[in-house]
């Protein structure tokens, strides 16, 4: 079981009490896609993916954006257990979805730039280290039922 | 993954932007990395004092970026370009090369920090593919 400091605990509760998820989500997904095109497999019925612009301006991948950060949101109320928290969608994730695990940590590092971008100067090193702790860990948990 | 005249653009454009910040930058993702990697302290156990912001910790970070300064000069050729700090990572300061990518990191969140309004999509990925870049030409020598 993964330990968490109050500061830990207390910041992730911070973090996401005043996420703007329909900003942030689709920031972070359609970064992902633009830095990482390759990561565009996954997402061949979502229309125009041809170049930046397509990817920021596309609906779907909004949409989506804010679905993933919104089932971040199971993490943050259960820190104590992610991994069981995780347990169904990561079969969904391997069985159904088909998505390689190495992708999780690419989009956890779009998500770490764009929170970077939104809260500036308060996203100090131990807040940067508690966020991407809390990441790890869905990350983790999220590769956990592939076989 | 080589670098496009795009992207050797793009690094350009934003660098012209964010130099000016170049020692802030450098302190911060150093200060960064020794915080959210603690595993990176290990190759600076010879300072008395690794915390962030502390002096040694500033005058690394400004040496850092005087390297990312000249790689963006020599941004047509690294690998020659970089040759000499190609030689001191891999002869003398053996660094492994996993942490590059965790300070290529560090330095893309703090630029995200300092400037998010420039640090578009477009100019993250070019960010990244120069950093890459450059750890590439600084690992050259290693084996």
């Amino acid at each position: 079981m993964v330990e968490w400091s109050d500061f830990e605990r207390a910041t992730i509760q911070d973090i996401f009490s005043k996420m703007e998820y329909e900003v942030v989500g689709p920031a972070a997904l359609s970064r992902c896609l633009v830095v990482y095109p390759w990561t565009q497999r996954y997402f061949g019925n979502f229309g125009n993916l041809y170049n930046a612009a397509a990817i920021i301006a596309n609906p779907m991948v909004a949409k989506h954006g804010t679905t993933i950060l919104h089932g971040l949101d199971r993490a943050v109320k259960n820190m104590d257990d992610i991994k069981a928290t995780y347990a169904e969608l990561s079969v969904l994730h391997s069985e159904k979805l088909h998505v390689d695990p190495d992708n999780f940590k690419l989009l956890s590092d779009c998500l770490t730039i764009v929170v970077a971008a939104k809260l500036g100067k308060a996203f100090t090193g131990d807040v940067q280290a508690a966020f991407q702790k809390f990441l790890a860990v869905v990350v983790s948990s999220l590769g956990m039922q592939y076989h | 993954m080589s670098l496009t005249q795009k992207d050797k653009a793009a690094v350009k454009a934003l660098w012209a932007k964010i130099s000016k910040s170049a020692d802030a930058i450098g302190s911060d993702a150093l200060s960064r990395m020794l915080t959210v990697y603690p595993q990176t302290k290990t190759y600076f156990s010879h300072w008395p004092d690794m915390s962030p912001g502390s002096a040694p910790v500033k005058a690394h970070g400004k040496k850092v970026m005087g390297g990312i300064n000249l790689a963006v000069s020599k941004i047509d050729d690294l690998t020659n370009g970089l040759l000499e700090l190609s030689e001191q990572h891999a002869f003398q300061l053996r660094v492994d090369p996993t942490n590059f990518k965790i300070l290529s990191h560090c330095v893309l969140v703090v630029v995200s920090s300092m400037f998010p309004n420039d640090f578009t999509p477009e100019a993250h990925v070019a960010f990244d593919k120069f950093l890459t870049a450059v750890a590439l030409a600084l690992s050259e020598k290693y084996r």
